[in-house]
């Protein structure tokens, strides 16, 4: 239990609760009864069922035979990519409406990058008859047109926001405004293992679904518990989270975290937090953060929306920082072509997001005993108008 | 020396108004003459806004504010050297008002001291919570002689307003309704209810509230249940590239308190 979150919010020197004063009641309300909540009985038998009946779960566990050859040492594929709105974000949406219904709120409110988030929330407020607002960044409701029709239709209202580069972040920052101006009737669905304690331990619980399932699924088809080494692609970091989460204490499986390059880290256009980034707060969490000098939050950059933040749950920055997991990044060149070997090896399209883990087989050294994981967190879908333009189809 | 904000509130019990404005806007160096002429103008206390890159707790005018003084180059550091010599012209007390980050890159200690150096009297950071204010910087802001005022809300409860009223230094910030920062609320508005539950609290420490006021109405209405008022967004809004500071800070400062 070294690396679970302690009672006062905290991994280490990271994370708490850095909110102000007109954010205190809700926090506290959430602080003080998630636990309760979610380790009910009533709670878990609706959860358990859901996951089954409604996300598809448990995700198989696919031995990627084509690419392991191509490697040379056996690559598995947790297939979060089939389930239901097509990511393991609903795997925390489902969690979190549950809650709020609990709590009593009426009314929803989330943020999104790439729109699966927001998806993922619209959809399990269409599930409940719960009123759902999302955020997006102006420049994301451009590039993500099907997933804000998708939204829609579900009967979410999808608000674009203009501020700042009209990404996650920016999203981010109105749903907190909204959640200030609307204190009583509303819950903020945070999408990752961001934002004030509890969010990151609340979603990093539900999310571990995934790291639970690999135990079992990788027993079974290999007799063997454990893996040699866990892969993930980190935003926030909540499907690494959910990926890392039942191995943390098992300190000989390698963790294995991929951020996004962008064109570089040695260029201004990339969203590799931890290779970039100073300790710092944002989003009422104390973590690593791209700042200027005068603590300013500079501005990532991502070919997936979905990584496309400024900073990392603090769960990860304290598994870097203590060297539990390692924490590598690949580009957007990088990602596209291991996209690509993907889809020509296995016949599966990945979300660019999950690319980034894959990406970074390329970089690591493997032996031809080694089982190998990787969180395949979403489907490619959403991305499939990147890839045609990229490669020309 | 005795800290200004104590000083204000031992003399002056009532109508106390206090001005809040974003550093670095409408221009780079506007900083100083905007101080001066509030003064001039008689408003009481100060709050010179940092400005942050994503302040999640203001809503439109103050973001805007905000990111065009970033543009002009503003920063914590060129701040504290625009205030280096406020103190020669200026006697009200100053108050920084900001998000944390900023602050916790310049180094809390070296912030602390750089105010006491350049004589302000106080912080509002509003992401900064109690706890981690008492755990960690509490000593600090005592050894500079800096006040850090707390805010309370419609949604604070009883048991944690006489926690933040036995912490709060200077005066409590009464957080109006729940929002975020913005002018054009009109007096019935404001959830009087909550005004006259607070009053009633017998409070150690004296209140100004803040968030939504932006007229003469809303002041006075305000002050009625307070020892003052706060004004920032509408003030903010107030300059014109057209007329100038001195012009437009007399005009707006004569609109608030001209008597009812
Ligand atoms: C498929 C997919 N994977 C990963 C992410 C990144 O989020 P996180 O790091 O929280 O898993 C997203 C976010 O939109 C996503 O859609």
């Amino acid at each position: 239990m070294k690396y679970q979150v302690n009672e006062k919010g905290y991994y280490g020197e990271f994370g708490g609760a850095w909110i102000p004063e007109m954010m205190f009641t809700n926090i506290d309300e959430l602080k003080s009864r998630y636990l309760e909540i979610i380790e009910s009985d009533e709670f878990r038998k609706e959860f358990d069922q859901l996951m089954k009946d409604y996300v598809g779960r448990p995700s198989p566990l696919y031995y990627a035979s084509r690419l392991s050859e191509h490697y040379g040492s056996g690559i598995y594929l947790k297939r979060e990519d089939l389930n239901h709105t097509g990511s393991h974000k609903l795997n925390n949406t489902i969690g979190q409406i549950l809650l709020a219904q609990k709590l009593g709120k009426t009314r929803i409110i989330a943020e999104t990058g790439a729109g699966q988030h927001g998806v993922a929330t619209a959809t399990v407020c269409a599930l409940k008859g719960i009123k759902c607002v999302v955020y997006m960044g102006a420049l994301d409701v451009s590039r993500q047109a099907p997933n804000v029709k998708k939204m829609k239709m579900l009967g979410a209202e999808v608000i674009p926001v203009h501020s700042g580069n009209k990404t996650l972040k920016d999203a981010t920052n109105e749903a907190m405004r909204d959640w200030i101006n609307n204190p009583e009737d509303t819950h903020y669905i945070i999408g990752s293992v961001v934002g004030p304690h509890p969010y990151p331990d609340m979603v990093a619980r539900f999310q571990s679904i995934i790291s639970a399932e690999m135990k079992g699924q990788l027993k079974e088809q290999t007799g063997n518990k454990l893996p040699t080494r866990v892969l993930a692609c980190v935003g926030g970091g909540s499907n690494a989270a959910g990926a890392f989460y039942h191995f943390l204490d098992d300190e000989q499986v390698e963790l294995i975290g991929v951020e996004a390059a962008g064109k570089g880290v040695d260029t201004p256009e990339t969203a590799a937090t931890l290779t970039v980034g100073s300790p710092g707060v944002l989003h009422s969490s104390k973590t690593m953060l791209m700042q200027s000098e005068d603590g300013q939050i500079t501005e990532p950059y991502s070919i997936s929306a979905g990584l496309d933040y400024p900073g990392i749950g603090p769960l990860h920055a304290h598994l870097h920082k203590t060297g539990r997991a390692k924490f590598l990044s690949a580009t957007d060149e990088e990602v596209l072509q291991a996209a690509l070997l993907l889809t020509q090896k296995e016949g599966i399209i990945p979300a660019l997001e999950s690319a980034h883990a894959l990406a970074a087989l390329e970089k690591i050294k493997m032996n031809p005993d080694d089982i190998n994981v990787i969180n395949l967190s979403g489907s490619g879908n959403k991305d499939m108008e990147t890839y045609l333009n990229y490669f020309g189809y | 020396m005795k800290n200004r904000i104590n000083q204000l509130f031992e003399t002056k019990k009532e109508n106390i108004f206090s001005v809040y404005f974003t550093a670095g806007f409408p221009n780079l160096n506007d900083t100083v003459q905007i101080i001066q002429e509030l003064e001039k103008n008689g408003v009481d206390l100060i709050e010179i806004g940092i400005p942050f890159s994503d302040p999640t707790a203001d809503g439109p005018t103050i973001q805007h504010s905000s990111e065009v003084a970033l543009k002009n180059g503003i920063s914590v550091k060129l701040l504290f050297e625009q205030l280096r010599e406020i103190r020669k012209s200026v006697n009200i007390p100053l108050i920084l008002m900001g998000y944390f980050n900023p602050v916790l890159q310049f180094g809390v200690e070296a912030f602390c001291a750089k105010c006491h150096e350049v004589g302000i009297d106080g912080t509002i950071l509003p992401d900064l919570p109690l706890n981690e204010f008492e755990e960690n910087y509490k000593d600090t802001f005592i050894k500079n002689n800096l006040h850090n005022i707390l805010l309370i809300t419609p949604q604070t409860s009883e048991k944690r307003i006489r926690q933040i009223d036995d912490a709060s230094e200077g005066f409590i910030y009464m957080v109006s309704s729940s929002s975020t920062t913005g002018a054009g609320k009109k007096v019935e508005d404001f959830h009087h209810d909550y005004f006259e539950r607070i009053q009633q609290m017998n409070l150690k420490k004296p209140r100004l509230i803040g968030f939504g006021i932006s007229d003469n109405a809303t002041f006075t209405n305000a002050c009625n249940y307070a020892n003052g008022a706060i004004i920032g967004s509408a003030f903010v809004k107030s300059f014109d590239k057209n007329v100038t500071i001195k012009k437009s800070i007399s005009s707006f400062v004569t609109e608030i308190l001209l008597p009812a």
